[in-house]
């Protein structure tokens, strides 16, 4: 994870696209400014970026199942469940699933572990829109490579 | 078997927290009963999964937009239903939902 740049996810571990799923993995940083305030003495992952973790995980699936050609943007989070506390060090597995593609929306179910306990879970609905800027895209396919997206996976 | 406006309308009540008895058949969703885009987002998802289809709201809203469709045509909730039909006969005759 790094912090600082809200980029939650390290490593796409598998993407299934015709399972439409995805497991990827991120590491909480040992150390950060965030731990100091959010616990003294009892550090901890804020809910609302485990939240985000598994909104970034389930934008990764659904750019995968979309080959990039649109951008998900996070719209409505149900059902979030922070199951139990994620301490620095810990390796976050998040596992999410397209449970449906509407027309101009996505729906995911998402699940966090630390090993084999689950932590955090939720169902969230992103809306897809064309990319607003071409920048934009060309970062994301940067992001891509350096998380190990399986850009292969996607080629017509 | 509930009608097809009755499904919609209990979704709607359901999702949006509108007493039933206020939607009508007549209603439009956007002016009459106020829903928005992003609980817009919520009813598609309901009908989509309660119906077995894929509403082309994209195709809708740029329909609209071309000046080529009225928001009556697919916000009125009885239209909206034909509409559904529509897409639900096309799927059992094996021939898209026009997406």
């Amino acid at each position: 994870m790094q912090l600082d740049y809200f980029r939650l996810i390290d490593r796409v571990v598998a993407l299934d696209l015709e399972a439409r799923t995805i497991v990827v993995e991120a590491h909480v940083p040992e150390k950060h400014t965030i731990f100091e305030g959010h616990f003294p003495g009892f550090p901890i992952m804020p809910g609302v970026l485990l939240t985000e973790s598994m909104a970034q995980s389930s934008g990764w699936l659904i750019l995968g199942v979309l080959k990039f050609e649109r951008m998900p943007f996070l719209a409505i989070i149900k059902e979030a469940k922070m199951r139990g506390f994620v301490s620095p060090g810990q390796v976050l597995t998040l596992e999410a699933k397209l449970e449906h593609e509407g027309s101009g929306f996505a729906v995911t179910k998402v699940k966090g572990r630390v090993g084999k306990d689950l932590k955090c879970s939720a169902e969230l609905t992103f809306g897809l829109s064309p990319f607003p800027d071409p920048a934009f895209r060309v970062h994301m396919d940067a992001v891509a490579n350096q998380i190990g997206f399986p850009l292969q996976a996607i080629a017509p | 078997m509930s009608s097809t406006f009755d499904q919609i309308a209990n979704i709607i009540a359901e999702t949006c927290d509108i007493p039933r008895d206020t939607i009508k058949p007549e209603s439009h969703a956007i002016d009459d009963l106020g829903i928005d885009s992003l609980d817009f987002l919520d009813i598609a998802f309901a009908i989509d999964k309660a119906f077995g289809i894929k509403m082309p709201l994209e195709k809708w809203t740029q329909e609209v937009n071309d000046g080529k469709a009225t928001t009556e045509q697919y916000f009125v909730l009885k239209n909206l239903a034909d509409r559904i039909d529509e897409l639900v006969a096309a799927k059992n005759a094996g021939t898209g939902t026009g997406s």
